[in-house]
């Protein structure tokens, strides 16, 4: 039998939650971060006890991310424009802490191919080797590690400088 | 080949080490705490709508300490005290009821008012439903006697014995009340020595004396 569902929460929720934020973004996070929870909730006395948690979760985030991003294209209405960076820092939503430029980032992580973003995010964010985005995203190993390191490479080139320019300008 | 999930000490364009992915991704944590918080509520009361919670469980600041309450569909299941390792009681609970167990305090609700009436000195006997399935037999006799031990008044550990239909079973009783499940709830602290003294208790000595001077008091 498996340990108490809400240390699963505790233990990987937020790791989860980075994963949504950088797969559909800050908007769309919440909603896919609590159907996948709700989702896992439901599947977890079935989990076998040595399964990888994290990569399980990941799986599941994965086929939310994919059926909101669906939802959303099938109501193109709904889509509203990102907010002005100004706006949404001070709109409490993005980030209130200053911690980080959130809608800077997700606009860069936007810019990637969908399977490069998957990528990045299963394998910086959720921990995951390689074998296992495989699996999740299709294609092989290689593909993968080649998915990731070219959208790092593209993130590093359009993001960090952005930041840092900015960064300095405050 | 090795894989490993916290790179580092690379500076390849493609790669990034510990330091410079906390630096590209430190974006993704704002405001992490307060989103957290958010979506545990959210998931706990989904949950509870979709039937999906084995048992819910919270936790409330008691004159006796903070105790952990949980309850099942059928009723509260698990009443603990501090001493009594709280998280040791939720992995008893995924394994005798099932591991969908989340913080999910709407589920207590009642028992919750009940409790803080009877620490008030409002309230002198308990309306919940109540799961027993984690007492069986002879210990079962006991807890269930238990309630006809009334507000104020006390039993020894003899003449429980002999209400549950085993007048030698005095050790037993002691068991029975130190495993008691639903202490408070079930008022196994109304079970004390022949020649008066308290005795032991589930959640200490002192809990059970503050319990029994509260009770006399009112």
């Amino acid at each position: 039998m498996g340990r108490p569902f809400e240390q699963i929460v505790s233990e990987h929720g937020p790791a989860v939650l980075r994963v949504c934020r950088a797969v559909v973004g800050p908007v769309d996070a919440e909603d896919a971060w609590s159907e996948t929870f709700l989702a896992a909730l439901r599947a977890y006395p079935e989990l076998p006890a040595d399964a990888n948690v994290e990569a399980w979760l990941v799986t599941i985030a994965h086929r939310k991310a994919i059926d909101l991003t669906r939802a959303r294209a099938r109501r193109p209405v709904a889509v509203a424009e990102p907010p002005e960076p100004e706006a949404a820092r001070t709109g409490g939503a993005a980030d209130p802490s200053g911690t980080g430029d959130t809608d800077e980032l997700w606009q860069a992580l936007r810019a990637l191919p969908d399977k490069q973003r998957a990528s990045v995010a299963y394998h910086y964010l959720g921990g995951l080797p390689y074998r296992e985005i495989a699996s999740i995203t299709g294609g092989s190993e290689d593909a993968a590690r080649r998915a990731a390191a070219d959208g790092i490479k593209k993130l590093r080139a359009s993001y960090l400088p952005a930041r840092n320019t900015e960064g300095a300008r405050r | 080949m090795s894989e490993s999930a916290e790179p580092t000490g690379t500076t390849e364009p493609g790669t990034i080490n510990g330091a410079q992915r906390t630096e590209l991704f430190a974006a993704l944590r704002a405001d992490e705490d307060t989103a957290m918080a958010r979506l545990r509520g959210r998931l706990a009361v989904e949950a509870e709508r979709e039937g999906l919670l084995d048992v819910a469980y919270r936790t409330l600041d008691s004159p006796v300490g903070t105790l952990l309450l949980a309850a099942t569909g059928r009723g509260v299941v698990r009443v603990a005290y501090p001493s009594q390792d709280h998280d040791a009681a939720l992995a008893q609970l995924a394994e005798v009821v099932g591991p969908r167990v989340l913080y999910a305090p709407a589920r207590l609700d009642e028992v919750c008012r009940q409790l803080e009436q009877y620490f008030a000195g409002r309230r002198t006997a308990f309306d919940v439903p109540l799961d027993l399935r984690l007492s069986r037999g002879f210990r079962l006799a006991v807890l269930t006697h238990l309630s006809d031990i009334g507000y104020g008044r006390t039993e020894s550990y003899r003449e429980v014995a002999v209400a549950a239909g085993s007048p030698k079973a005095v050790r037993a009783v002691g068991t029975a009340c130190a495993t008691n499940p639903l202490p408070l709830v079930l008022p196994c602290h109304r079970v004390v020595r022949s020649d008066g003294s308290f005795g032991q208790y589930a959640g200490g000595a002192e809990a059970k004396q503050i319990l029994l001077r509260m009770e006399a008091a009112a």
